[in-house]
């Protein structure tokens, strides 16, 4: 560079304190890819019928002829997995990049209320489907239930976000008090449509609000899973931005980012993702506020790492706590959202207490 | 592959990008960021008129400092120019072409702006903060040398590690000053860049003020233009070569430190008597403020 650069700018020896992070970000996100690999072969080989992983490697490959435990593998427990690696991929993520666009480590979808607002969206599918919203819905098919989560996940995104940043400026008391409003609205609008709703309906419903991995088919899988891809597909371009954003709006239109074209993106992406994960798994909270903090601080707050690592930490805690509830209660099962918020509230109130003085 | 879409790159036209990396739309280097001239610049925001019909010129090599009583319109002014409000009537050209010509990363390479103040909310450090400044620029192998050399004659290396959020107010502001500078770098005598800042010193002991006002002084003479808010008198009436009295939203004044800072144009904008000397070392003004002979306290509150 001594050869371009004139004498004056060219710098001396230099100290680097972020060099061993960013190492150290690189050697996470990349141990985390075995981890999630691990963590589905444990998922596959627990529950009621015993398996060891050479019999699951077997029956994937097609090489052992069983048509009982063909049956379990491909129709119970794949699914399920891959259920847990695509939602849990999908909440982790939309946790930072909320968290990036309110700058603030507290905004989760479930607390915020974008988790309620696609649920709702949801419902409203299920029950009225058939009746008020049929000439919607049945044109639509299997894409009608995600598309009213992300469609009910994009309001509730943007109306927060409305609420809560006032000229550039975020205000946590705002974001919070606002997502409390908006998941009681949303949650009682949901109760009066699930009044409504009649007996095979309330049976569809009742996991909704506890959350579950366990009802999710193949083909609205496969849909959802194609909302995550196309947020996935947009990281990229944010993962920078989001960087940018950390210091202010202000400051990042300074370094030359087209704000305001990012923040649509960014709320695009997050309500994407919320919604392809509650359409398949119902509300699961705190895995977008838990996965992106835990990680934040082994790795820092840098957006290119933090949410690859965030995709695939989601993916592992999601199914680490598939695995473990259906083992303590086995042979029955806990509806997972009430494992997360067994986990995560204690969590959050740590988080609160830690963060007393900064919060305002 | 994956690296350079983790990093922003991605196969698409370049308007679709929305990462500070764009390829720049603007002339050769060389033409860029010689001057800024502001001519009938009016910013009306909710019904007030924030700035009224304000002409200012930014010459390469100099430092201009414009002052004024508080909420006299200096920041929206200096946000005008950084092209983050949009004036209301009146015309901003950077080297003879509009600011809205410019391509937004491409002025983000050449001109640096530091807020009154920034919020940082992630647990940043100082080193990460300055090297925010590299986020225009494509030049990884340059950037930790760049921010290094920044951080140090912003005089606060020793704290590169440091968590941004645990700093003082004057240790941040300076981390923030290096991140200014480490953004419009390797500009250089060919691109001098521009820097706009607002109030660098209001956090700053005496001897960190003294000590970037110097740096700013050495910046200019390599041919950069600097427009600094600044509060102290003395400090623009020792290291600008031009001053802009604002009051109001309008320029009541503009010119050099011994044509703009007279008793009389002091006591109509700020309201307080005082009387000018002469510095017998540097031979420049010196403001000295008289005590108890400027309006009553009480009569504060009727100040227009």
């Amino acid at each position: 560079m001594s050869a371009v650069a004139p004498e004056w700018v060219r710098p001396g020896p230099t100290v680097n304190p972020e060099g061993s992070r960013s190492a150290r970000a690189r050697l996470v996100t990349l141990a985390l890819i075995p981890a999630v690999i691990l963590a589905a072969m444990l998922g596959l080989t627990t529950g009621a019928v015993a398996m060891t992983p050479w019999d699951v490697l077997r029956i994937l490959t097609g090489q052992l002829d069983d048509p009982f435990l063909h049956e379990v593998i491909f129709n119970l427990r794949l699914p399920r997995v891959l259920v847990a690696i695509t939602v849990g991929a999908a909440l982790a993520m939309s946790g930072v990049a909320l968290q990036g666009l309110f700058r603030n480590p507290l905004a989760d979808p479930g607390l915020i209320g974008v988790s309620a607002g696609a649920a709702l969206g949801a419902v409203a599918v299920i029950v009225l489907g058939t009746t008020v919203l049929a000439p919607l819905v049945l044109p639509l098919g299997v894409l009608a239930l995600p598309l009213a989560a992300f469609a009910g996940g994009l309001a509730t995104t943007w109306l927060v976000y409305r609420l809560a940043s006032r000229g550039g400026h975020t205000s946590v008391a705002t974001l919070l008090l606002g997502g409390i409003a908006i998941n009681a609205i949303a949650g009682a609008a949901t109760g009066m449509l699930v009044y409504m709703a009649d007996d095979q309906q309330l049976r569809t419903l009742t996991f909704w609000n506890m959350g579950s991995l366990a009802h999710a088919g193949w083909t609205l899988w496969a849909v959802s899973a194609g909302f995550v891809m196309l947020a996935l597909a947009a990281l990229p371009f944010i993962a920078r931005a989001l960087n940018g954003l950390m210091l202010g709006e202000s400051v990042a239109t300074h370094l030359g980012f087209p704000v305001h074209r990012i923040k649509t993106l960014v709320v695009i992406t997050a309500a994407l993702a919320v919604g392809a994960s509650v359409a398949i798994a119902g509300i699961i909270g705190f895995v977008g506020l838990v996965v992106p903090h835990l990680l934040r601080l082994t790795i820092g707050p840098d957006h290119r790492y933090l949410l690859p690592a965030s995709a695939l930490g989601g993916a592992l805690l999601l199914l680490l706590a598939d695995a473990l509830a259906r083992v303590i209660v086995s042979p029955a099962e806990l509806p997972i959202g009430l494992l997360t918020a067994l986990l995560g509230g204690p969590f959050f109130l740590w988080l609160l207490m830690r963060q007393q003085g900064r919060l305002g | 592959m994956i690296a350079s879409i983790l990093h922003g790159r991605w196969p698409l036209p370049a308007s679709w990008r929305l990462t500070a990396g764009q390829v720049p739309t603007t002339p050769s280097s060389g033409s860029s960021c010689t001057g800024i001239q502001v001519r009938d610049l009016w910013v009306e925001r909710q019904g007030r008129t924030l700035v009224d019909r304000a002409n200012l010129d930014l010459e390469p090599g100099n430092v201009h400092a414009l002052v004024g009583p508080n909420g006299a319109g200096k920041s929206t002014l200096l946000s005008v120019l950084a092209g983050e409000t949009r004036q209301n009537h009146g015309q901003v050209t950077w080297s003879g072409r509009p600011l809205d010509d410019w391509c937004p990363n491409a002025l983000a390479r050449c001109r640096a702006v530091l807020p009154q103040e920034a919020v940082v909310t992630f647990p940043l450090t100082a080193w990460e903060v300055a090297k925010m400044g590299r986020l225009p620029h494509r030049t990884p192998e340059q950037d930790t040398p760049i921010v290094h050399e920044c951080l140090k004659r912003a005089g606060v290396l020793h704290l590169s590690g440091r968590d941004y959020r645990s700093l003082s107010g004057g240790e941040r502001q300076r981390v923030q000053m290096a991140r200014v500078m480490a953004q419009v770098y390797e500009t250089g005598p060919q691109r001098p860049g521009v820097l706009l800042l607002d109030e660098p010193t209001s956090a700053l002991d005496v001897r960190h003020q003294l000590r970037l006002m110097e740096l700013l002084r050495t910046d200019a003479a390599r041919g950069r233009a600097i427009l600094v808010v600044l509060h102290d008198l003395n400090l623009a009436a020792a290291f600008a070569d031009r001053i802009t009295i604002l009051e109001g939203g309008r320029v009541a004044d503009s010119g050099a430190p011994r044509d703009v800072l007279v008793p009389a144009t002091i006591r109509r904008v700020w309201g307080v008597d005082c009387v000018v000397e002469t510095d017998t070392h540097t031979q420049c003004p010196w403001v000295r403020l008289r005590y108890g002979a400027s309006k009553p306290h009480c009569e504060l509150e009727s100040l227009p």
